[in-house]
């Protein structure tokens, strides 16, 4: 929330000072890792009772390790800002929506309360639309950001209805209590199209098939927002809800059948279409698609292997992932260009970048001693364990991971590319944009080393947290001459050779390519309800004051009259009984009301019809006043005179009245006029005869001075019992006050400037 | 619009009206009045004062922008309203200095006067916003 404010007073390093934020988050979760014992942390603080919407917070194993990646990444990220958006605009704004953004994240992953994991479900695709649409100047960003946007909103609506449905299930939105519940869960009909809804939900956040389009375009983004929410953070929310769900779920047939289809498609789909791109970015992209599916299959297997592969898998991929990121960022500032085929022999320039870069492409093609690499021989033993089909598409994945950690970690700085361009004149990379790679690969380098006691500190609890049956994990380094193990060699061997002829595979696979993908359909969706909405809008908003009079009336006559006609035929018989004594004086009133309007509908001139219209006004005013209503009376003279007045001022310049419409519209005009006055008038009589449930007013009446000390009774409604209405309607006249202005105003600039040309 | 009497008039009937609108302001609790209203009579007497001169010389004469008034004024408001949450009840509770006035129809100052007032505020800054707006064009 500070952070645009620490960015006015230290431009320069706001991203080191502001990295004080995560850097806390970071300690605090490390060191409840430290004492975490595997009893979950529970806190509540009640917040909308009414909705059973409590803000509770739910700590064990899974949420330790999701929210002790988002911070430290958060961390890195951070300063690594502070070095590539150096000298930018607005960077309040971005360092704004990043810390809303981390926040929000680890609301998701801590929370307990589903509805209150929506909130910050939905936050993160809202900080995210901004970050990704940082650049807001270039149409592409905004498209990329608005897709992103649409599509995980959409989703997210899905997730709610599914949330809902699920605690109708379960009788709880809790999320402790519903691991609790699983028979009653599985019992009930609704758990079928609670799943369907969640796993909807999950798909668009974390870029499944059909759904991944969103990802590739959202890579407009600066690159360390990349890093950040589209490796480690954002795209994980949806992976964490399933993993959070699984001991709920898994075993149902819709739960694990969606989810590997699900996952099987997305995996294959990303490798393949990550054969094809020649941006660095792209090339992470499309392989971090394949990625989520890999952990998303993981997942939906819900064996306790396959589930302990989804994690370290989840762990590993942030790590080199968001490395991998942070270097296409580095590569793109120094040089320029983020297109592979041009890059190469950057070494020499920044070593300690290509280190790190080395680093995190061989964790990610899977080679000892990396983390990587024990991360992939868990996902290959839990692929064997569930059939060859399955262990296919995990080798194939696999493959294409080996082949894009090559492309985009390594060919940059080692490729000595005849006839590319000496790529620009790369600089010094500054200390903020190195150290973040650096610090991912020296801890994939000793999660690596130390497989045993990542194992047992970080994966155990959090595997045991979310199966249902309980064993040890070890993760070996060393897996031993089994069939996991061959597969990794081969999958090594494959993306090797895949790489060394990577011109032709690109060229094979992009004439593969189909043309319409599902992103196509979303074009189509919207092209179809903007047509809709410019349709309607020519319809209804022709832009005469005329018209838009005429429908405002015409739709009040008809939805209001209509129900009214058919419910009271003995509306006469109510008017008689309201037993009204009208006196002469009111009488009088009355005949002076209908003459000064009958006078403002025949007046030749504007300003004659103007005073006629506020003698009708006094003369209404009056008739309160004799009915003892003297506040409303008071505030209807007023009105009155200001209204003239502003007519006065803005008439007086205007000519008289014109014969402009013909007979029969202006008679067709006075119908509608004529009835709108009729049905107001049924409505008064109606309202008047109905007694629902005995006045309101009278409760007033008695609490007026003893409750609110007053004794003007209307004012004492505005004021305090109805307080808050007053509120927004104060609020909603200062609005509207804002908007003439506008209106006026912006009129008058476009006037000139038309003018001047 | 010149006129002479209007010129002459103004100056009498402006303090006298705006005397009112305090006046209706902070009898408004008890009898008839309030913040709405007697928002309505300042704007009008600045009204008529635009009238007899012009919108510029009005503006000049007021001093700040109306536009922000209706700022202070739903600033006010709120800070009428948080007065209640840091007494510890709920957003908006009447709190009263006096209340033992209200039965003798004295007044009574409290957090609904302050309510009165950022209505009366922010009334004041958006009819003249509009007006001035509109008679400059």
């Amino acid at each position: 929330m500070c952070a645009p404010v620490a960015v006015r007073f230290r431009q320069a390093a706001a991203g080191y000072w502001l990295s004080a934020v995560p850097a806390a988050l970071l300690f605090f979760f490390l060191v409840t890792l430290a004492k975490f014992s595997g009893d979950p942390i529970a806190v509540t603080y009640p917040w909308v009772p009414s909705l059973s919407l409590d803000l509770s917070f739910y700590v064990d194993g899974v949420s330790l390790l999701f929210a002790i990646l988002i911070s430290g990444m958060g961390l890195l990220v951070t300063v690594y800002s502070a070095g590539y958006l150096k000298d930018q605009p607005q960077l309040g704004r971005y360092y704004g929506w990043l810390m809303v953004f981390t926040a929000a994240m680890l609301g998701v992953v801590t929370s307990d309360n589903l509805l209150l994991l929506y909130v910050f479900w939905e936050l993160t695709s809202i900080s995210s639309f901004m970050l990704i649409g940082y650049r807001h100047e270039d149409e592409d960003a905004r498209q990329g950001a608005l897709q992103s946007l649409l599509v995980t909103n959409m989703g997210g609506l899905a997730l709610l209805a599914g949330v809902l449905l699920l605690g109708l299930a379960g009788g709880t939105l809790e999320v402790s209590d519903l691991l609790n519940r699983r028979e009653q869960i599985s019992a009930s009909p609704l758990l079928a199209p609670a799943i369907i809804l969640i796993l909807t939900g999950v798909m668009t956040k974390s870029a499944q098939f059909p759904f991944h389009f969103w990802l590739p375009r959202a890579m407009v983004a600066p690159a360390p927002v990349s890093a950040y929410l589209h490796s480690a953070a954002m795209v994980k929310a949806g992976i964490y809800l399933m993993i959070r769900l699984s001991p709920v779920m898994s075993g149902n047939d819709w739960w694990s059948s969606l989810g590997i289809a699900v996952g099987v498609a997305t995996l294959l789909l990303g490798s393949y279409m990550s054969l094809c791109q020649t941006d660095i970015k792209l090339l992470l992209a499309y392989s971090t698609i394949g990625a989520l599916g890999l952990i998303t299959l993981l997942t939906a297997l819900g064996s306790a292997h396959a589930l302990e592969g989804a994690i370290a898998f989840l762990l590993a991929h942030a790590l080199y992932k968001g490395s991998l990121f942070l270097v296409s960022g580095v590569i793109d500032h120094e040089t320029g260009t983020r297109d592979v085929t041009q890059l190469g022999g950057l070494l020499r320039f920044m070593p300690v970048t290509a280190a790190a870069s080395f680093i995190a492409a061989l964790s990610m093609a899977g080679i000892p001693p990396l983390f990587g690499s024990v991360a992939k021989e868990i996902a290959y033993e839990a692929g064997v364990e569930s059939g060859a089909a399955i262990a296919t598409v995990v080798f194939a994945g696999g493959v294409s991971f080996v082949f894009v950690a090559v492309m985009a970690g390594g060919k940059p700085f080692l490729d000595t590319v005849p006839g590319a361009r000496k790529s620009g004149h790369p600089g010094h990379v500054p200390f903020s944009m190195w150290i973040g790679p650096a610090i991912l690969g020296a801890v994939t380098l000793l999660l690596g080393i130390f497989p045993q006691s990542v194992g047992r500190l970080l994966i155990e609890p959090a595997v045991l947290a979310v199966t249902v049956g309980t064993g040890s994990i070890d993760l070996p380094l060393w897996p031993g001459l089994k069939l996991p193990l061959f597969l990794s060699l081969a999958g090594i061997v494959a993306g090797a050779v895949l790489y060394r002829f990577n011109d032709q595979v690109r060229r094979r696979a992009a004439a593969l390519m189909p043309k319409w993908g599902p992103e196509k359909g979303y074009e189509l969706v919207l092209k179809w309800m903007n047509a809709v909405a410019v349709a309607q809008t020519r319809l209804l908003q022709t832009g005469y004051l005329h018209h838009y009079l005429i429908i405002t009336m015409a739709t009040a006559v008809v939805i209001v009259g209509i129900p009214l006609l058919r419910k009271n035929i003995d509306i006469w018989y109510r008017w008689l009984g309201l037993g009204l004594e009208v006196g002469p004086g009111e009488l009088l009133l009355a005949l002076l009301v209908v003459f000064a309007s009958i006078w403002a509908v025949r007046s030749k001139t504007i300003l004659g019809a103007v005073a006629a219209m506020g003698a009708a006004g006094y003369g209404v005013a009056t008739i309160y006043m004799v009915f003892s209503a003297p506040d409303l009376a008071m505030t209807q003279f007023l009105i009155e005179s200001l209204t003239v007045i502003l007519f006065v001022l803005v008439f007086h310049r205007f000519p008289g009245f014109q014969r402009l419409s013909s007979a029969r519209s202006r008679a067709f005009d006075g119908a509608i006029a004529i009835a709108g006055g009729l049905m107001v008038t049924l409505l008064v009589v109606m309202a008047a005869g109905t007694e629902l449930a005995g006045p309101v007013s009278e409760y007033f009446v008695r609490a007026s001075v003893p409750e609110a000390h007053g004794r003007n009774i209307v004012n004492v409604i505005l004021v305090d019992f109805r307080a808050l209405d007053t509120m927004g309607e104060t609020t909603v006249l200062g609005i509207a006050a804002i908007g003439v202005y506008a209106l006026l105003k912006s009129k008058r600039v476009k006037t000139r400037g038309s003018r001047q040309k | 619009m010149k006129s002479l009497i209007l010129h002459t008039a103004i100056r009498i009937v402006m303090p006298l009206l705006l005397f009112f609108s305090v006046f209706l302001l902070v009898r408004g609790h008890n009898r008839p009045g309030g913040g709405f209203v007697a928002g309505l009579v300042a704007a009008a007497s600045w009204a008529l004062y635009a009238v007899a001169h012009d919108a510029p010389a009005a503006r000049q004469a007021f001093r700040i922008d109306p536009r922000v008034l209706i700022g202070v004024g739903l600033g006010v408001i709120l800070l009428s309203g948080v007065a209640g949450l840091l007494a510890g009840r709920p957003f908006l509770a009447g709190m009263w200095l006096n209340p033992e006035f209200a039965a003798s129809g004295e007044v009574v100052v409290g957090t609904p006067l302050i309510f009165d007032t950022g209505v009366y505020l922010a009334v004041v800054g958006v009819v003249l916003t509009i007006i001035f707006v509109l008679e400059e064009e």
